[in-house]
């Protein structure tokens, strides 16, 4: 009985799906980049250079990948891939960080970096099947104008410290503070994520996935064929791709 | 005349017993403390020179490049995404896979009564101590903000965070820690009659030294049963603290998600290569103390070379049993990243290494050691442990860097070209090297008293016709 009642206790949690979440249609999806440059400017992501850049050393914490199937000339094109942390429920950077530097919230469900707490053993980044975490290799010098256009909101990063998508949650905390002071919960599309805002597209949308009638969900299932990546390490992760569709 | 000539043989045997085996070939006390102590205060000018090119490599290899790491950031290394851990943490692994051989040969050897440890153990003991200094400072050159290293130590703080016992890291650090001050006091326990035997034996600024360090040892009953249980304590418990520590460092890649790395057989994998290569290390270290500190061609022979040249074989059969364990259940697991992976190591820009380190660690010793006179011979030896340290150098190489190369987002895929980790490790290299010369001029390199004590054991007795080696076992 006790057994019973713990394997129940189990599969709820595993069935947990968390609070935020996003949906990604790569069929429309046209790799123009804008959501990497909205995520930068939003975010304080510092500019890495050239020299760095072509090392793999870019700091984005969206990225479009592009990939390609066949060899030359016979080169087919198929559809592009932004990726960013999935915010997985049961993240694989979490466990692995020795100073709690990566830790879960359990009101917003989402992973954290708390960057004061980072000491740089960038065993989270190695940890983290996405590869979407983005190490501070030096202090960059932002060129002019980038230093004049700072969010207040979003802490800079120095470094030896490492970041990633946070599912802009300085937006998140702003819109739940006005629903807040007004009364009321925070309407589905009332805000939504830099990278979100900035689709020409409307390839991302972002909202609650806890709720069964916010645009999200509907979108993640509507078309049944929403893919989840790397499901099957048991991440359990927040981001659904429209593929094929 | 046939009388005379058994006579001669059994003579010869006899004489031929004591050449060999430094247990049958005891010398007065006296005179043996005394070419220990003047072994200890020989310096030649070969040795100055080359302790102040250790000294300069140091300073600008290791401290000024630590300097620069640390004001520049860690974009001076050559790690970037995905190659996250670099050379620092294959240095890291390496050095503690180094520190084994000490605790392997002076703990596991003396809790078995191995009589030809006797001469060698604290030889390998320093290295223990040393390999993990080396240790200590890899890993933290490796973090991106050393200078907050110490929250990673369970200490008490106003916002009361504790390190995260989750992660394998943190057990890593609590497992190095125990280690390296367990063997440190193990290093020291045995020390203590032979610092008393320099203190004795020495004037000036030496004999205020010693004195310290001897905290008073007179050499009485008490004083040995006291010694001689805290060192057999020391000897069991620091057994099981030494599988657990290389098993841990294998845990901060099995317990992780990255093909390759998540192997259930990479704690004993890790244990087997550590001592692999410690071996390798001893071996080298028994054959330059050999042959440049005066009076060691007495304390150590070729039998020692012998001895240690069969556990090598042992060990790089083990090596390469567990190396075909891991690589055969990976490979049959088919996972696609995997499969991907083991095709990289082999055929990937880095397949040379692949291949180097299966000969230097399995196919030369194998077709080395096998052969009783080969492997008593110092330079060969030197040469075959020299070749299985830098082949599980590359083991550790295509461990972190080569492996993490390959991950489960093709797009990220990167060669790692290592920047201001190499001369950081020459560096950490030249440190060893350094502490090590320090060290075999002002601590006893040889054990005199663990030596005396084995040749008090043993004679050479005649019954009748017949030569026969005795033992009392004293403990």
């Amino acid at each position: 009985m006790t057994t019973d009642y713990k394997i129940s206790e189990m599969k709820m949690s595993e069935e947990q799906t968390g609070k935020w979440g996003m949906v990604i249609d790569q069929d429309i999806c046209t790799g123009c980049q804008a959501c990497v440059a909205a995520c930068a400017m939003e975010n304080n992501v510092t500019f890495v250079g050239e020299v760095d850049s072509g090392y793999g050393r870019s700091m984005h914490w969206i990225r479009i990948e592009r990939f390609w199937e066949g060899e030359y000339p016979e080169v087919k094109m198929t559809s592009n891939q932004p990726m960013l942390c999935q915010q997985c429920g049961h993240a694989t950077c979490e466990p692995v960080c020795p100073a709690f530097a990566t830790v879960h919230s359990q009101a917003e469900q989402l992973n954290l970096q708390v960057y004061n707490r980072c000491v740089g053993t960038r065993y989270c980044a190695n940890n983290c099947p996405y590869q979407v975490r983005a190490f501070n290799w030096r202090d960059y010098q932002r060129p002019e104008p980038l230093p004049n256009q700072f969010n207040p909101d979003v802490t800079v990063r120095r470094k030896g410290v490492m970041e990633k998508c946070t599912f802009c949650i300085q937006r998140i905390h702003k819109a739940q503070d006005k629903a807040k002071s007004e009364g009321r919960e925070v309407v589905d599309g009332e805000f939504t994520t830099a990278c979100a805002q900035a689709c020409p597209a409307n390839a991302i949308t972002f909202g609650r996935v806890d709720d069964p009638k916010s645009l999200v969900s509907q979108m993640a299932r509507a078309h049944g064929h929403g893919v989840k990546h790397l499901e099957e390490l048991g991440t359990l992760p927040n981001v659904t791709y429209l593929k094929g569709g | 005349m046939a009388e005379k000539n058994k006579q001669h043989q059994e003579k010869s045997h006899e004489e031929h017993l004591r050449e060999e085996h430094l247990m049958l070939d005891p010398l007065p006390r006296g005179q043996m403390n005394d070419m220990v102590m003047e072994s200890m205060n020989t310096t030649s000018w070969k040795f100055w020179v080359v302790f102040a090119i250790l000294s300069v490599i140091v300073a600008v290899y290791l401290f000024y490049d630590w300097a620069v790491l640390i004001i520049e950031g860690q974009g001076v290394a050559g790690v970037m995404r995905p190659d996250y851990w670099g050379i620092f943490l294959v240095n890291t692994v390496f050095w503690i896979g180094i520190s084994h051989a000490g605790t392997f040969i002076s703990a596991i050897l003396r809790v078995f009564k191995a009589e030809f440890r006797r001469p060698f153990t604290r030889a390998a003991e320093l290295m223990t101590t040393f390999g993990l200094v080396q240790a200590g400072f890899s890993v933290f050159m490796h973090m991106g903000r050393v200078w907050i290293a110490y929250w990673l130590f369970p200490y008490p703080n106003q916002r009361m965070l504790w390190p995260n016992l989750h992660s394998p890291l943190t057990w890593d650090l609590l497992a190095i820690t125990t280690y390296l001050l367990s063997s440190t006091m193990y290093l020291f326990l045995p020390l203590i009659p032979d610092l008393a035997m320099a203190r004795d034996r020495s004037t000036g600024w030496r004999k205020s030294f010693y004195k310290t360090l001897a905290l008073g040892f007179r050499g009485t009953e008490g004083e040995w049963t006291h010694l001689r249980n805290a060192m057999n304590i020391f000897a069991f418990a620091i057994i099981p603290v030494m599988f657990s520590v290389h098993t841990i460092v294998s845990w901060d890649f099995a317990a992780a998600t990255r093909p390759g790395w998540n192997s259930t057989i990479f704690g004993p994998y890790f244990v087997v290569g550590a001592l692999h290569s410690g071996m390798g290390a001893v071996i080298m270290v028994l054959a330059i103390v050999r042959g440049t500190m005066k009076h060691m061609k007495y304390f150590i022979r070729p039998e020692h070379f012998e001895a240690i040249g069969k556990l090598m074989l042992i060990i790089s059969m083990t090596w390469a049993y567990f190396f075909f364990n891991d690589y055969m259940v990976q490979w049959y697991g088919g996972d696609k990243w995997t499969r991907q992976l083991l095709h990289f190591h082999e055929a990937g820009p880095l397949g040379w290494m692949w291949f180097a380190m299966l000969v230097f660690n399995v196919v030369i010793p194998w077709s080395v050691l096998w052969n009783r006179k080969w492997r008593s011979t110092p330079w060969i030896v030197f040469i075959v442990g020299l070749l299985i340290n830098v082949g599980m150098w590359f083991e550790r190489y295509i461990i972190i860097p080569v492996s993490v190369t390959i991950n489960r987002m093709p797009f990220t895929w990167r060669l790692y070209e290592p920047g201001i980790e190499v001369p950081m490790g020459i560096g950490t290299l030249a440190f060893f090297i350094l502490l090590y010369m320090a060290a075999s001029r002002l601590i006893p390199l040889v054990p005199v008293w663990e030596v005396q004590e084995g040749q008090m054991a043993h004679a050479i007795k005649k019954f009748g016709r017949e030569t026969v080696v005795t033992v009392s076992d004293l403990e």
